[in-house]
């Protein structure tokens, strides 16, 4: 099943189904979600990842092909394509998906093909604890570490009636057990919906009957966007409103003013103060025309992770070790600050509480608050039986 | 429901059985194809087309020959699927017992579900059979010790007869062709025989049939059940191509591409359906190696093919061949 | 518990009221025409497109409407000519092959022209905010701006079918399609006409639940199996079944999601109860399906099939 669009990168044009591993080419695979409710994500991911291929030119010193495929954010047909990917292209590296579900279906065919599979979103629990293989890597954080900050935060602001919801999926799961982990207060009702699901009127029907202290929810894309401002409509905004990965840069041109003053939990925002930052948010927008969100800077730090590996060896793709310990020593410069990886080669870095303001410009994106953690790290990462 | 075809002579059967000894033949010679072209990964690929060609031939029995249009068929792809999955998790790998247990867990539940849906006709057997079909779905879905609605990654494929043979993609595509084979001349058979003629007599006329003492109940429910026990063969097969097992499988989109792989074969012979599979999923490769938007296209194609070909593919064929002396 | 209950009622009957506008044309399609139309799902959501490009275009929701409607009756009309028409006297599985293929070239073309990103439409200032129901309830304006529409077509529909000579029409095509043409009336124009009229109302759904749901390429699959679920339940052919089966079919689903887990809190613990619900929740409405077609094999209101 070839609907991939084939990116000719920098005269790299040739177009042959089966090419040679050691053909002297960095050969990469972009898997995202193009497609349905979530494909704002997916578009994200995808741009930050181009925009710094297109900035670094031939990354890693190679010649660089870039295949990219739409997995519909169907696990299934992720599956079938990951392995298409890695069997009838014989990339070298898998970068994507932006769905958990997807990244445990694509996690079998490619590591154990020998590929290294970069999560620029993803990081479900179990590879980061005993599951964890030496050929994946995450750029992003852990599934559960942004629930812990918005736990962290209710914790801190005395409430005991919290009112928590998300999707039926894996991700959903781990978002709840993430905020309970840092949140020892009472919980109001916990209730798990329909991946998809885009009305809420029955859910926000038990929230204003329950008066709950707060909301605690994680909705990515679509559904994010219809339940903030369904939310807003139903007369609800007295009581708080947080999330991580509802409101964000991806959810705000949609949802515009509904969400403004809405909080969340974050590794990262475009108003970050540093050089590395700047420069990024500036060519994104200059690019695509829109704000980037963690999804692109997460998928612009995989490709960056990639060359600065790439180059580490002199483009020796063969030697795998070598290449994944240049991996691990993440050796560029994050728009986040601070990167780097821990055992289990999921990130180590610190999180912020964000709100969602309207820039003089008329456009939304989130803002840092404050920071809640330092140098924080997943809690499977002692789980995990790599060094 | 009207289905319009006719009660097919002997000697238009036996020109279909050839075409889809056409079709097997070339099946069997696509591997030595990927090899020249380099691109062993159309073996895969080819797994995939020929364990729907099973499951649309299965359906074809009760569509075209009973005049049982289920919506609900994905449900024993399904428990192919998880057949697989669940006795391999438990330690019982072989191929052989998985398609047992698939078969017989197909068969409660058509069993069941047939004995119900079979007092309805036409449009609320659709959907009756679909509201069936949704509800298996739904409980893999809740069934989280397999992953949910997310599905979960085979460990290994099936063994065969206690050998790893099935690891080699390879090996899984002719046993598929094999088993696919297998079932057609299976299928033929049934159609010829006195219980063939039954169902298909149920189809054309169901008060006459009762009229000359036959319960047509029974037959319908016979056939029900040994298509819904074949379609789960493809399930297996799946399961163990994908590597992969999600509800994906169950879904109700999936029912209606068996649907309409039957409808664009040609309904009512075996081959059709065979053909309208391998067709519908080759197209869907084809177009899409020179578009993104093969949806498009393909949606075109099945509108002209029932504009101007009645009888869909296999239709097609025989006026393009002429009217058989 | 009482006023979850109430707010849940309303959402029952907003959601209800909504698949019937969808169904109801589905219905009339079906029964008189005798057509499988399997694309009335993605007209629905071409009303939802075209409604989102307008209120953008103009700024107005009201413009957007006036826009919307009338351009979806003339792509409904573009698609009864070129491809409907000819699929009449076909049978039922050719219908559903050839607008099988339909659903694929308008999903499909609609994700070329606007794109797979999901679009919205803001709720017109008018109907924005909630008002107080009893004690701390709230409840959307806008919600209650669908169902009182919804209501609102719903019985110009019974007058038009039951009151009027075009309705006699319908019901004479329904019985016997046959015996009304041989009396002289064109056939084939009142076909169009009927199938014109279901568009519009599947249209007009979609344009009116834009402002609540993100419009996007998905939005018609989804809703063209429940809307088959209420036709059947109902009856084909009958509006009264539709109307009927739509409510049932909206309120087991509202009702059932919520106090589904709660009444079997009663009975079992916490975590099963949850799990459990989890489970049953979304096959209710099959379950529902099921049950009816089990006991009445023609739905609630059918006709005898032979």
């Amino acid at each position: 099943m070839r609907r991939t669009f084939l990116l000719a990168m920098l005269g790299a044009t040739c177009l042959s189904g089966a090419a040679m591993a050691d053909d002297g080419k960095l050969k990469i695979g972009l898997i995202y979600s193009l497609s349905g409710p979530a494909a704002a994500l997916g578009d994200q991911a995808r741009n930050g990842f181009l925009l710094a291929a297109e900035q670094i030119g031939d990354m890693g010193g190679m010649e660089t092909e870039i295949i990219v495929v739409d997995d519909e954010r169907k696990p299934d047909l992720a599956a079938s394509r990951a392995r298409e990917l890695v069997e009838r292209d014989e990339v070298d590296f898998v970068v994507g998906p932006i769905f958990s579900n997807v990244l445990i279906a694509i996690h079998k065919p490619v590591t154990e093909s020998g590929a290294i599979l970069i999560s620029s979103n993803a990081g479900t629990s179990n590879f980061a604890g005993e599951e964890c293989h030496p050929n994946f890597f995450v750029t992003s954080y852990q599934n559960d570490q942004n629930h812990e900050v918005m736990g962290a935060y209710a914790q801190s602001q005395g409430f005991d009636n919290v009112f928590l919801m998300a999707p039926n999926y894996q991700a959903g799961i781990d978002s709840l057990n993430g905020f309970k982990r840092s949140y020892t207060g009472g919980v109001a009702s916990e209730i798990f919906t329909e991946l998809g699901q885009l009305d809420f009127s029955s859910e926000l029907g038990q929230i204003a009957a329950f008066q709950p202290d707060a909301v605690f929810t994680f909705m990515p894309g679509g559904m994010g966007v219809n339940l903030v401002k369904q939310y807003t409509q139903a007369g609800l905004t007295e009581i708080p409103f947080l999330s991580a990965f509802t409101v964000d840069e991806t959810t705000l041109p949609a949802t515009q003013d509904a969400a403004v003053g809405f909080l969340g939990g974050a590794t990262w925002a475009p108003d970050m103060d540093n050089d590395a930052n700047r420069a990024f948010v500036s060519a994104y927008e200059a690019k695509y025309d829109h704000v980037p969100g963690t999804y692109a800077m997460q998928a612009y730090d995989a490709a960056q992770l990639i060359d600065s590996a790439v180059r580490a060896v002199n483009g020796n793709l063969g030697d795998k070790d070598a290449l994944r310990a240049a991996l691990r020593a993440a050796d560029f410069e994050s728009p986040r600050g601070d990167f780097s990886f821990g055992n289990n080669q999921y990130p180590i870095q610190d999180f912020y509480l964000v709100q969602a303001v309207k820039r003089e410009d008329g456009k939304f994106q989130t803002s840092i608050v404050e920071k809640i953690f330092e140098d924080y790290q997943d809690n499977y990462a002692a789980l995990c039986s790599m060094e | 429901m009207s289905v319009a075809e006719q009660p097919m002579p002997r000697a238009r059967m036996l020109g279909r059985t050839k075409a889809a000894w056409v079709i097997f033949a070339l099946a069997a010679l696509l591997p030595a194809f990927a090899a020249l072209t380099n691109d062993p990964f159309l073996t895969v690929i080819g797994t995939r087309i020929l364990a729907f060609a099973i499951a649309a031939m299965a359906l074809d029995l009760i569509l075209g020959y009973g005049a049982m249009v289920s919506f609900g068929h994905a449900a024993y792809i399904g428990f192919g699927a998880y057949s697989v999955a669940i006795l391999s998790r438990y330690g019982i790998t072989d191929i052989s017992l998985h398609i047992l247990a698939a078969m017989a867990v197909s068969a409660v539940f058509a069993t069941i579900t047939g004995a119900i849906s079979i007092r309805t006709r036409g449009i609320y057997f659709i959907m009756i059979t679909l509201a069936f079909g949704q509800m298996a779905y739904f409980f893999f879905v809740s069934l989280s010790a397999f992953g949910g609605d997310d599905g979960t990654t085979l460990a290994d494929r099936s063994t065969f007869f206690g050998t790893r043979f099935l690891e080699s993609d390879l090996s899984l595509y002719y046993v598929t062709l094999a088993i696919l084979i297998g079932l057609f001349l299976l299928a033929s058979r049934l159609v010829m025989s006195r219980f063939g003629r039954v169902l298909t007599g149920t189809r054309e006329n169901m008060t006459r049939m009762e009229a000359v003492g036959f319960r047509p109940f029974r037959y319908q429910l016979t056939a029900f059940v040994i298509s819904g026990c074949m379609t789960s063969i493809a399930g297996v097969i799946l399961a163990n191509q994908a590597e992969f097992i999600s509800p994906a499988f169950m879904s109700w989109h999936i029912s209606g591409e068996l649907i309409v792989m039957v409808v664009l074969g040609g309904i009512g012979n075996l081959t059709g359906a065979i053909g309208g599979a391998v067709i519908a999923l080759l197209l869907e490769e084809i177009i899409g190696i020179f578009t993104h938007h093969w949806k498009l296209y393909f949606g075109i194609i099945l509108i002209l093919v029932v504009l101007y070909s009645p009888g869909g593919v296999s239709g097609l064929v025989e006026r393009i061949r002429g009217p058989r002396k | 518990m009482t006023n979850l209950f109430i707010l849940q009622l309303l959402n029952g009957l907003q959601f209800g009221v909504l698949l019937f506008l969808i169904a109801a044309g589905l219905t009339l399609v079906f029964g008189i025409m005798d057509f499988v139309n399997l694309a009335h799902g993605v007209l629905y959501m071409v009303g939802a497109y075209l409604m989102a490009t307008f209120v953008a275009m103009t700024g107005s929701f009201t413009l957007g409407m006036l826009l919307a409607i009338p351009a979806a009756l003339v792509f409904g009309l573009l698609v009864e000519y070129l491809v409907i028409r000819k699929l009449y006297h076909r049978s039922h599985l050719d219908q559903v092959l050839a607008t099988f293929g339909l659903v694929m070239i308008v999903s499909e073309g609609v994700k070329i022209i606007w794109g797979s990103a999901p679009l919205s439409v803001p709720v017109p200032e008018l109907l924005s905010g909630s008002i107080a129901l009893v004690g701390p309830l709230q409840y959307p304006v806008y919600r209650l701006a669908i169902i009182a529409t919804g209501l609102l077509a719903a019985l110009m529909l019974y007058l038009l079918v039951n009151h009027t000579r075009i309705g006699m029409l319908l019901r004479a095509g329904a019985t016997n399609q046959r015996m009304v043409a041989a009396l002289g009336v064109n056939i084939t124009r009142l076909f169009t006409m009927i199938f014109a009229f279901g568009v519009m109302l599947a249209c007009f759904a979609g344009a009116m639940v834009a402002p609540i749901l993100s419009v996007d390429t998905g939005m018609g699959e989804s809703v063209l199996i429940l809307t088959f679920v209420v036709i059947v339940i109902g009856g084909i052919g009958s509006i009264r079944g539709a109307f009927l089966g739509a409510l049932l079919v909206a309120m087991v689903d509202t009702l059932g999601r919520t106090f589904g887990p709660i009444l079997l809190r009663m009975v079992m613990d916490s975590s099963d109860a949850s799990q459990v619900g989890r489970t049953l929740a979304p096959m209710l409405v099959y379950i529902l399906m099921a049950a009816i077609l089990f006991a009445k094999p023609d739905g609630l209101f059918g006709r005898k099939t032979t």
